[in-house]
């Protein structure tokens, strides 16, 4: 090994930048091989592209198990706070105010044009068959078990669970949680609580406003539309459509509301980092709770039916 | 047990339990003790053994650079965490060690004033005072309605009890923290960094705010600031932080007398005339 090489290793002093004025002031040495004793050490080996990625994998599969142990601890807390005093019943009512009657509009809306639209679809569909007497069953079944507490999950989460994470996540940036805390209030009992009783109780009462608004767009299209006799269409409903139906999907509906309102919760409670954070812990608690309405919409159906789930 | 006493258990730890302690204590000019606290986060071993004693009834400074844990040392004194190890004695009892409704219930005793006045948005500025009220006693409408009219008109605020936070200056909005932190009959107040962001005047208005409520309603405050000139104005004691240790506590004159280096250099880097210092040091 020639000098030459010796040197390689000991940076140039000609071709660095010279230190920049607050480095001098604080006398922070600009490579730190230098602050021990002047003796170069060797620069530590970055990790190797397979250990990066291994982490990357592993981090990755960590963080949906991590967000799930995350959401069961509060949802105990919500069960330790919600049964022990102070009760807050104007809270609640705001709660449930907002969660639902807020609420009615959109799911109104939306209620009307799925049902209009299923109906349209199906004699459409139907005619074809020889078997569009049977629209109103189908439209009945498919409301009130799958589509009225799914769609109004989805649009309770939109409207409602996106507000409550920021309105949380705010608090939580500007202190008010930390506020909250040093005048001895629990933050769980006061914020989270009532936002998941409310969802509880609000989204299976707007899944039976959803079936009825989308029965009636459905019924409106079919008969004044498509020239569908009104008779068959209510009988075939009435015919099909059980209450084990109705309760199915108002328990998916009160699976649906506890969830939304906890995962939106979870995601403002614990936003960090000014209004950027507050606006990403919206938009994951959006996308968690779509895909966890979508999963959960599998898993109760599949456990009620008692079959699918393997 | 009946329903009734059942649900007081929740709701009815009172801090005038706490108040009630031995004359002794209360007549000790040492109202809280901090003793070798300790706070690490992850490697970072944020708060190094700190020791020092908080005056009662005086302005008590804790000042250092940005980065030297003054802001996790708030936390810890408010119980917003746990200290790793070390004792906070107020009135002799370990805030560190309590849990539950004690810890509540001390926490009652004591008020904090955030850097952003932290009031809640969607309430009116007599709400956010009235809360406290609401949440821990059985005040009635119109003892509450009193009560916090009181603090408000007290703070020369009294005018703005139907605005929304948000209406509001940012001295206003502080006065109002401390209308809230204080509505309680609290013992101790904590102001983390109270002039930061502020203008001159707003900052001269916020020191005359501390020492008013120091005055009127004989708390301990304790003041969490890098502003010296704002620490010279109001401060009865100093303590001096650097890089998570105390490199000097006392009166601004003994902590003057006893300035070394660090401190030197933060105090003049501050803006504090060396003119200030050595008049300071002769008072």
């Amino acid at each position: 090994m020639s000098a030459n090489d010796a040197d390689a290793d000991v940076p140039d002093e000609a071709t660095e930048s010279p230190p920049s004025e607050g480095e001098r002031k604080k006398g922070v040495p600009r490579d730190p091989s230098r602050a021990v004793g002047g003796t170069a050490l060797a620069e530590p080996k970055p990790p190797s592209f397979l250990a990066t990625t291994g982490a990357k994998l592993l981090a990755a599969l960590m963080a949906p198990l991590s967000e799930l142990g995350a959401l069961a601890k509060m949802l105990g807390q919500v069960f330790f706070w919600g049964l022990r005093p102070p009760y807050r019943g104007r809270i609640f009512i705001h709660c449930m105010e907002y969660v639902g009657v807020q609420s009615i509009f959109i799911v109104g809306i939306t209620g009307f044009f799925v049902g209009a639209v299923l109906g349209l679809q199906l004699v459409n569909g139907f005619r074809d068959l020889g078997v569009e007497s049977q629209t109103g069953s189908v439209v009945g079944f498919a409301l009130s078990r799958e589509i009225g507490p799914v769609f109004t999950a989805l649009m309770v989460s939109s409207r409602a669970g996106s507000a409550m994470t920021t309105e949380l996540g705010s608090m939580r940036v500007t202190n008010q949680i930390d506020a909250l805390i040093t005048m001895a209030v629990n933050p769980v009992q006061y914020l989270v609580v009532p936002r998941v009783v409310a969802g509880l109780f609000m989204v299976p009462i707007l899944t039976i406003f959803f079936d009825v608004i989308g029965m009636t767009g459905a019924w409106l299209v079919c008969t004044k539309l498509l020239g569908l006799d009104s008779g068959v269409f209510l009988d075939r409903m009435r015919w099909i459509v059980d209450w084990k139906d109705v309760n199915l999907g108002l328990t998916k509906a009160a699976v649906f509301g506890v969830t939304v309102c906890l995962i939106a919760c979870r995601q403002g409670f614990y936003a960090k980092g000014g209004a950027a954070g507050v606006g990403q812990a919206t938009n994951r608690s959006v996308v968690h709770n779509a895909i966890a309405i979508l999963l959960l919409d599998y898993l109760v159906t599949g456990i009620v039916l008692g079959e699918g789930l393997g | 047990m009946g329903v009734r006493e059942w649900f007081d258990s929740f709701t009815g730890a009172s801090a005038d339990e706490l108040r009630r302690v031995d004359p002794k204590i209360l007549a000790d000019p040492v109202h809280v003790r901090v003793r070798d606290v300790h706070k690490s986060y992850g490697p970072h071993h944020v708060l190094k053994g700190l020791s020092f004693d908080i005056a009662r009834g005086k302005t008590n400074v804790i000042i250092g650079p940005s980065g030297s844990g003054k802001t996790v040392l708030m936390r810890q004194l408010i119980r917003l965490e746990k200290p790793d190890s070390g004792q906070i004695l107020v009135n002799e009892r370990d805030f560190v060690a309590l849990d539950g409704m004690e810890l509540d219930a001390m926490r009652r005793t004591m008020g904090m004033v955030f850097q952003m006045s932290a009031l809640f948005d969607s309430m009116s500025v007599f709400e956010n005072v009235a809360f406290p009220l609401r949440e821990h006693t059985k005040m009635s409408q119109k003892e509450i309605r009193e009560r916090v009219m009181d603090r408000l008109e007290s703070l020369g605020i009294g005018h703005a009890w139907s605005k929304s936070p948000a209406e509001l200056s940012g001295g206003m909005q502080k006065r109002v923290a401390v209308a809230r932190s204080l509505v309680l009959e609290t013992d101790i107040l904590i102001y983390d960094e109270p002039t930061t962001g502020l203008d001159p005047i707003t900052t001269c208005t916020v020191d005359e705010l501390i020492a008013e409520a120091e005055e009127k309603f004989g708390v301990t405050s304790i003041v969490i600031s890098h502003d010296m000139a704002s620490v010279f104005r109001i401060a009865d004691r100093i303590t001096f932080m650097y890089f998570g240790e105390v490199q000097a506590s006392g009166t601004p004159r003994e902590l003057l007398e006893s300035l070394n280096k660090p401190t030197m250099e933060f105090i003049l880097a501050s803006g504090v005339s060396r003119d200030l210092i050595d008049g300071r040091r002769n008072d």
